[in-house]
């Protein structure tokens, strides 16, 4: 690892913990403040879109395994009365347990099939919400979500009581910004390491590397799973934050901005997401004063954006 | 040329109603270098996919020192030992040669993927092991040169040395070439001949599919010829290339009432 990245990460890190908290308090934007926290969340489930796409599937469905682990972190804190940080955990498996059961058969398919499939999934698991009414509360969603309690080892308060926090946005900012640096650092390390290089063989022949030996099923399977539990936990903060989870807290819309946030940032890019899901959530605040043409305008920079950078914003500066 | 280390019973593939090949049975002996030929839509490829696994057969078996091998999954044949290349340029592209083949070492791998992710002892001695296995591969085969280009410059014939340099790399006890000469000019041919007679040295048994006969007479130790999906002559490459059968599914039979 070279010094240049080491000072890159330090230099980022500071401005997320240290840098952007501060001036959000002091100038006292609580707007801001939810948006830098929605773009972590929202980077975080992308992350599991880049995964799969590095092993050269185009997952349109991350949305469903958010919406798994959402309704799993409702049902296990408000039913069960599991402290937060394990429900966490727990949504973050159970949204896992079924990408492996979904994806043993649905992994076979490649390009435009898969893709069309993922689609579905994320409006297949909305109904599933709507009808299951003992678990999911049906249409009405689970509301009154409590707050995070406090996490302690051993006596030792390691994170205090969201709801004795003077304001538990700020909680909330540290939560979401620790899971999304903690998600691409599992992501960056994941890359760089065997498993990395085998996901790209992957992408480029399958067949070629079953020749090898490479046990190509259990691969997908396996990455499949990990960037499913990113959108598991992912989900599972964001119904913390807005403390209520409804059947269409995340539809087949969210799975495409997903999508597009890190295509848009750049397939390229292990941190692509993180840029893609900035740039992307604040730049459609910002037209909102073109009212009903902000979704032209929208459109329109997308499209141009996929016409002259097509491999992401973050090919601007990090030329290869 | 003691014991078969490959046998192939019986073997038919159906595809619908068409026959594609139609109870052939052959052993390849250890050490030795066997070559499937047949005029076009024979069925070469078609064996050839049976016996890596890529292909489930309709009935009979490919057996691998008398282990049954046709019907598992290619990854399960690969890690037994029998390792095929693929027809045309088939390498990941957009990788280095050094890193196709350090790819390749998937088998070599002691660690877990886990073990790589974290990177543990085990996995630092496996990737070393891997980069120094890989250079060895790469000077074995004459690539030095073009050791760091990414694949995709590579010109054809270095192209199917990669290949080959990649089915090296995962220490086959059986070698499947599939047309290692195909598209190839001359001096490519000759090269890549000697790599395919210092494999043989080496001590992997190679099987080979192959169109360009000159080739074929030369290195083969044994040849077997199918036409039609069926098995129609065996043996020695001097032999095979007077028998009648042989000749007549290559040029065809005089038809004299057509009188031309």
């Amino acid at each position: 690892m070279d010094k240049k990245f080491i000072i890159r990460v330090i230099i980022s890190l500071i401005v997320l913990l240290v840098v952007i908290p501060t001036v959000l308090i002091v100038t006292q934007r609580n707007d801001y403040l939810y948006g830098i926290t929605s773009v972590a969340i929202l980077a975080m489930i992308s992350a599991g879109v880049w995964l799969t796409f590095f092993m050269g599937r185009i997952n349109i469905g991350q949305g469903a395994y958010a919406l798994i682990g959402a309704y799993s972190a409702a049902v296990l804190i408000t039913q069960l009365n599991l402290s937060f940080w394990v429900a966490l955990f727990l949504a973050g498996f159970v949204a896992a347990l079924f990408s492996i059961i979904i994806g043993l058969p649905i992994l076979r398919l490649k390009g435009v099939y898969f893709s069309m499939i993922t689609l579905t999934l994320t409006e297949v698991v909305r109904l599933i919400a709507i009808a299951w009414t003992p678990v999911t509360n049906g249409p009405r969603g689970i509301t009154d979500i409590p707050l995070p309690g406090e996490l302690s080892i051993f006596g030792l308060t390691i994170i205090p009581d969201f709801a004795t926090m003077q304001n538990s946005k700020i909680g909330f900012y540290y939560l979401s910004v620790i899971a999304m640096i903690i998600t691409f650092t599992i992501l960056y390390r994941l890359v760089n390491s065997r498993m990395g290089i085998l996901l790209k063989s992957l992408q480029q022949n399958e067949e070629l590397a079953s020749s090898f030996g490479v046990n190509i099923s259990y691969l997908r399977v396996i990455s499949y799973a990990i960037a499913s539990f990113f959108g598991g936990v992912g989900g599972a903060i964001f119904i913390n934050l807005t403390q209520s989870v409804y059947p269409t807290t995340f539809q087949v819309a969210d799975s495409i901005n997903y999508m597009l946030y890190t295509f848009l940032g750049g397939l390229a890019y292990v941190f692509g997401p993180i840029l893609g899901a900035f740039v992307l959530y604040f730049s459609w605040d910002i037209l909102f004063i073109f009212k009903e043409y902000q979704l032209l305008i929208y459109s329109g920079i997308m499209i141009l954006l996929m016409l002259f950078l097509p491999n992401g914003l973050l090919s601007l500066r990090l030329k290869k | 040329m003691t014991k078969p280390i490959l046998q192939v019973n019986n073997l038919t593939k159906k595809f619908g109603s068409l026959i594609a090949i139609n109870n052939v049975s052959f052993e390849v002996y250890e050490g030795e270098i066997l070559s499937v030929i047949g005029p076009n839509g024979a069925g070469k490829s078609t064996m050839f996919k049976l016996i890596s696994s890529f292909l489930k057969p309709s009935s009979g078996a490919v057996l691998f020192n008398r282990e049954q091998i046709s019907g598992l999954k290619p990854h399960i044949t690969a890690r037994k030992g029998v390792i095929r290349t693929f027809q045309e340029t088939t390498v990941f592209k957009n990788m280095t040669v050094r890193d196709n083949i350090i790819i390749a070492h998937q088998l070599q791998a002691k660690s877990s993927l886990l073990g790589f992710f974290l990177n543990t002892k085990l996995a630092q001695v496996d990737n070393e092991n891997f980069g120094k296995s890989a250079d060895e591969i790469i000077k074995f085969l004459g690539l030095s040169d073009v050791r760091d280009e990414v694949a995709s410059n590579l010109p054809h014939g270095l192209l199917r040395g990669l290949g080959i340099a990649n089915a090296l790399a995962c220490k086959p006890k059986v070698l499947l070439l599939d047309e290692p000469f195909a598209g190839m000019n001359h001096d490519e041919t000759r090269r890549c001949m000697e790599m395919v007679k210092q494999i043989k040295k080496s001590g992997v048994t190679v099987l080979l599919v192959e169109h360009d006969m000159p080739a074929v007479m030369e290195i083969s130790d044994r040849i077997v010829v199918i036409s039609f999906g069926e098995k129609i002559a065996e043996g020695k490459p001097a032999k095979i290339q007077k028998n009648p059968k042989v000749i007549e599914a290559y040029l065809g039979v005089e038809d004299e009432s057509i009188g031309i």
